[in-house]
């Protein structure tokens, strides 16, 4: 794999040459973080976030790892063994508020890193299945997630387990019976708080394997870049190992001062104070919602308030489902040739709008399900809803992009020196994505 | 194909939502309770834990105020609520000695589930300093029983189960005042206590601090505000009993951090100085590259380092 | 961010320079980077020592009048057995005449028990072996070739003090910290 003018790895020592004939461990590592991994030399800070989601997903096993050697999973103690964490265990408090905001902060990369995919068509051909083994680990993580939240035995962890699994009861027919598999009983219960603590703990692992399939796969063409035009030459690219290793390495640092700000400074500000009140079953709060990072699709969920041929909690469920799913398709949904946003003046425009539009749902999510969020939340997912099937494959296929540098290289001098320059390229993208080149 | 397929499905959603958000709204009646609603806020001086500037970076426990809430709680609260989450000897946490400590467990008027050893069957004992605060009552349905239906909730984590907890707290314990003139009659609720801070502003916990109730030891005058606040600064200590720890964890962290993304963000220049300076090269060059020879694999160097 | 990067594009001339100013700050931040993540570590394993609330069950109270001469107890502390044997007059003269010198671990009986409760014989019962009980301190159990204690795991013999005589375990029972808080009352840890 990687471009015929990447450097092959060279064993430094003798144990290194007898190891790498044996088990080309080193080779493999060389060849994917190394020296040996050719990178577009114009991608900006915005491709920082697939290694620091893949950070991010170390601290949460780590920590995970130990908080489960002092977690409970029994209904009557979950709640009191957290407790035992915070107070009585050794760096306990440290290690679960690790994980609690580490999972959150795992979620602002992810989809930091999802919108520099869809601002830079990262999805497109030939990254098909780079984009979609990145949907799979998604839609894990939010499984995972959710599966998560409910292991403290807190109010929200109780109602939000109750909720979510409800939504299965939408299917006609046999819902019913889907809820009582997937809880193990008729309400969430001990069985139900045993089976999710231990697809808890193996789901990241599985998280951790498709990540291993996504990375193969990425390696195949090499990474996306800003001008969205694949690499041509020599000239086009810088390896791996040390430019962006030590790119990295800073975009790391950055990332662990703002996760310590949280986790020494802030620790509950992400979470729900009715977490902090052990579950109880025959009372639910005021408000529940969820956590942050599902407010989006959760505002979705809540926007279908019409029976319409189906009940509105079906196509609620559907919607919502929807939502995720067909960013599958988005590599056919797209057809334009050019990848970057930069290039495309009117789906810029759309796309811009298309963030703005995730946010406002996820305001929405957290707010109670009264007026004016529920209209709020219904214009909105209409937005999202037409951006991806309708809007797309219509201006992609209709909008004039603007002139592709011939090659990346050629970009980057451009860059450089179209300060005051006739137009030609313009330089707008630059503005929405500092180049550290500059 | 997957185009067609993809706008007709999008059609129809667009389509369900706009019904949806043509659809008449049904008018929700206006609380006429909602005015009288009060935001929690913090007793005059702040809490210690805000710290310079309110930043709450530094600023830890003041724990004679721990130990003053703490006599609020013993000699007020602790009647109906429990602190099932927190042990006696933790109470050294708060600077009582040891021995204090074991004289308060011992003299604690409740005492601890135990096995009567000779017969085996079950008993209490004084309790030690390694066991928790006694609960009040065995279980929601005697809590409920012993008090109107209104079970006393647990305080280990009030002041975190709570938005705004320490000042909820604070504000709720010396909030309650007389039902206001122009509150509305049918929504007065005779069984229960006026409290604007109350989410639903009529709170079965009857007004319990007044002026002069404790004798405080340090000599502190014992006004509701002043037990308001110390019983509150103790339960946020009850709730967050490891906050200094972590906030001196926090600093000593956030100087590295900063330290060691400094140093990175120098040695990420330095490494990409060549790349730069080719640029002007012109098309062609290969940047790193081309300059590798002259300097003598300075970033390979980084190669064993990192 | 311009000045720092115009510093390092100097003629080739100060390269030598260049290349040694760099391999400081590549060193300095590896090194910061190293004692980081060292320092990380330290919480994921200091989690797995004792935890609070195990470290302030160290001690337990015993009451000792029920124990009838001849007889032993076992009482459950730190999650171990402790054995409590209350020795005849014969048994104590017996285990202080032995050849301390002769033993694998040479202990007097005196160094095992507390002046003025010489009767009270308060061990851990578990073999200094591999950890299993030793049998002995019940009625009706064997009691070794040295009229003691025996680990029947690995075939240890222990003396009426729990000195060991005979087999693979390499060093007497453990004695714990206690105190006699009366004749009868006895706080261990």
């Amino acid at each position: 794999m990687s471009f015929t003018w990447a450097k092959p790895y060279e064993p430094k020592t003798g144990v290194g040459k007898w190891f790498d004939e044996r088990l080309p461990v080193p080779r493999l590592v060389w060849n994917s973080l190394g020296g040996g991994y050719e990178v577009p030399k114009n991608i900006n800070y915005f491709w920082n976030f697939g290694v620091l989601a893949g950070v991010a997903l170390v601290i949460q096993i780590a920590t995970g790892i130990v908080l489960a050697m002092h977690y409970a999973a029994h209904t009557d103690v979950a709640f009191a063994s957290v407790e035992h964490i915070m107070r009585d265990v050794n760096w306990g408090w440290l290690l679960r508020y690790m994980h609690a905001n580490g999972a959150s902060f795992f979620f602002i990369v992810v989809y930091i890193h999802i919108a520099r995919g869809l601002w830079y068509g990262s999805y497109k051909a030939p990254r098909e299945l780079v984009w979609m083994l990145g949907l799979v680990i998604f839609l894990l993580m939010m499984a995972t997630a959710f599966m998560g939240y409910v292991l403290p035995w807190g109010q929200m962890s109780f109602w939000g387990a109750t909720v979510i699994t409800n939504l299965f009861s939408a299917i006609p027919v046999v819902g019913d019976t889907i809820v009582t598999f997937l809880l193990g009983g008729f309400a969430v219960d001990n069985a139900t708080l045993n089976r999710f603590f231990s697809l808890h703990f193996l789901l990241p692992f599985v998280i951790a394997g498709v990540t291993i399939l996504k990375i193969w796969s990425l390696h195949i063409p090499g990474s996306n870049n800003p001008t969205g035009v694949e690499v041509k030459g020599p000239a086009d690219t810088i390896p791996f190992h040390p430019y962006f290793t030590a790119k990295d390495t800073f975009g790391l640092g950055v990332f662990l001062i703002i996760l310590a700000i949280f986790i020494f400074f802030m620790p509950n500000a992400l979470g729900h104070p009715d977490n902090y009140i052990e579950a109880n079953a025959l009372s639910t709060p005021a408000h529940i919602v969820p956590e942050w990072y599902f407010w989006p699709f959760y505002a979705i969920l809540r926007a279908f308030t019409v029976d319409f041929i189906l009940p509105a909690k079906l196509w609620g469920v559907i919607a919502m489902f929807a939502s995720i799913l067909l960013m599958f398709f988005l590599p056919w949904l797209d057809r334009s040739p050019v990848k970057s946003m930069k290039y495309r003046p009117t789906m810029k425009l759309w796309t811009l709008v298309l963030l703005v539009d995730v946010l406002v749902l996820a305001w929405c999510g957290g707010a109670p399900a009264e007026e004016p969020y529920v209209r709020i939340s219904q214009i909105a997912s209409i937005y999202y809803f037409a951006h991806f099937l309708i809007i797309l494959p219509i201006v992609s296929k209709s909008e004039t992009p603007l002139p592709l540098p011939n090659s990346i290289a050629e970009a980057v001098l451009k860059g450089k020196e179209s300060t005051g320059a006739p137009a030609g390229i313009k330089d707008t993208g630059t503005a929405a994505a500092p180049q550290p080149a500059e | 194909m997957v185009r067609i397929v993809g706008i007709l499905a999008g059609a129809v959603f667009v389509f369900v939502l706009v019904l949806a958000a043509l659809a008449p709204r049904e008018d929700v009646p206006v609380d006429p309770t909602e005015e009288f609603h009060a935001h929690a806020h913090a007793p005059e001086g702040g809490w210690s834990w805000d710290g310079p500037l309110g930043l709450g970076v530094f600023g830890g426990y003041d724990n004679q105020q721990l130990q003053r809430g703490f006599k609020v709680f013993r000699e007020v609260c602790s009647a109906c609520h429990s602190l099932r989450y927190v042990s006696f000897r933790n109470l050294e946490g708060i600077g009582f000695s040891e021995a204090e400590v074991k004289v308060i467990a011992e003299e604690w008027p409740l005492e601890v589930a135990a096995t009567n050893p000779d017969t085996g069957e079950a008993t209490t004992e004084p309790a030690i300093p390694a066991d928790r605060f006694p609960l009040v009552y065995p279980n929601e349905i005697a809590a409920r029983a012993a008090n109107n239906n209104a079970a006393p909730p647990d305080l280990s984590l009030m002041a975190k189960a709570r938005a705004d907890g320490a000042n909820y707290i604070y504000s709720l314990m010396s909030g309650y005042q007389p039902v206001p003139a122009d509150f509305p009659e049918d929504r007065v609720q005779e069984s229960l206590h006026y409290n604007p801070y109350f989410h639903s502003l009529w709170i079965a916990m009857p007004p319990q601090l007044s002026d002069g109730l404790v004798t405080y030891d340090d000599g502190t005058e014992a006004t509701t505000e002043q037990m308001a606040a110390d019983v509150a600064a103790f339960l946020h200590w009850t709730a967050e009993p490891k906050m200094v720890e972590r906030k001196t964890a926090g600093i000593g962290v956030l100087i590295f951090l900063l330290l060691f993304t400094s140093l990175s963000y120098v040695a990420y220049k330095r490494v990409w100085a060549d790349v730069k300076a080719s640029k002007v090269g012109g098309p062609g060059t290969r940047g790193g590259r081309a300059d590798k020879g002259i300097h003598a694999d300075a970033p390979g160097e980084g190669d064993h380092e990192a | 961010m311009a000045t720092a990067d115009n510093a390092m594009d100097r003629p080739a001339t100060h390269a030598e320079d260049g290349v040694r100013r760099r391999d400081f700050i590549y060193i300095a931040t590896a090194a910061f980077g190293g004692i980081g993540a060292a320092a990380a570590i330290w919480p994921f394993l200091d989690q797995m020592n004792p935890s609070a609330d195990v470290l302030a069950l160290a001690s337990v109270e015993v009451d000792l009048a029920p124990i009838a001469e001849g007889q032993g107890i076992k009482v459950n502390w730190r999650g171990k057995p402790v054995f409590i044997r209350h020795m005849r007059a014969a048994e104590v003269q017996e285990a202080q005449q032995a050849d301390v010198s002769s033993l694998r671990d040479p202990q007097s009986f005196d160094d095992r028990t507390q002046e003025g409760h010489r009767q009270w014989l308060i061990q851990i019962g578990v073999c200094t072996h591999l950890g299993c009980i030793p049998m002995g301190i019940a009625d009706g159990e064997p009691r070794g070739d040295y009229n003691g204690y025996f680990c029947p795991c690995h075939g240890s013999h222990y003396d009426n003090a729990g000195r060991i005589r005979k087999g693979p375990a390499p060093t007497n029972l453990e004695i714990p910290a206690y105190e006699f808080l009366s004749d009868t009352s006895v706080r261990i840890g």
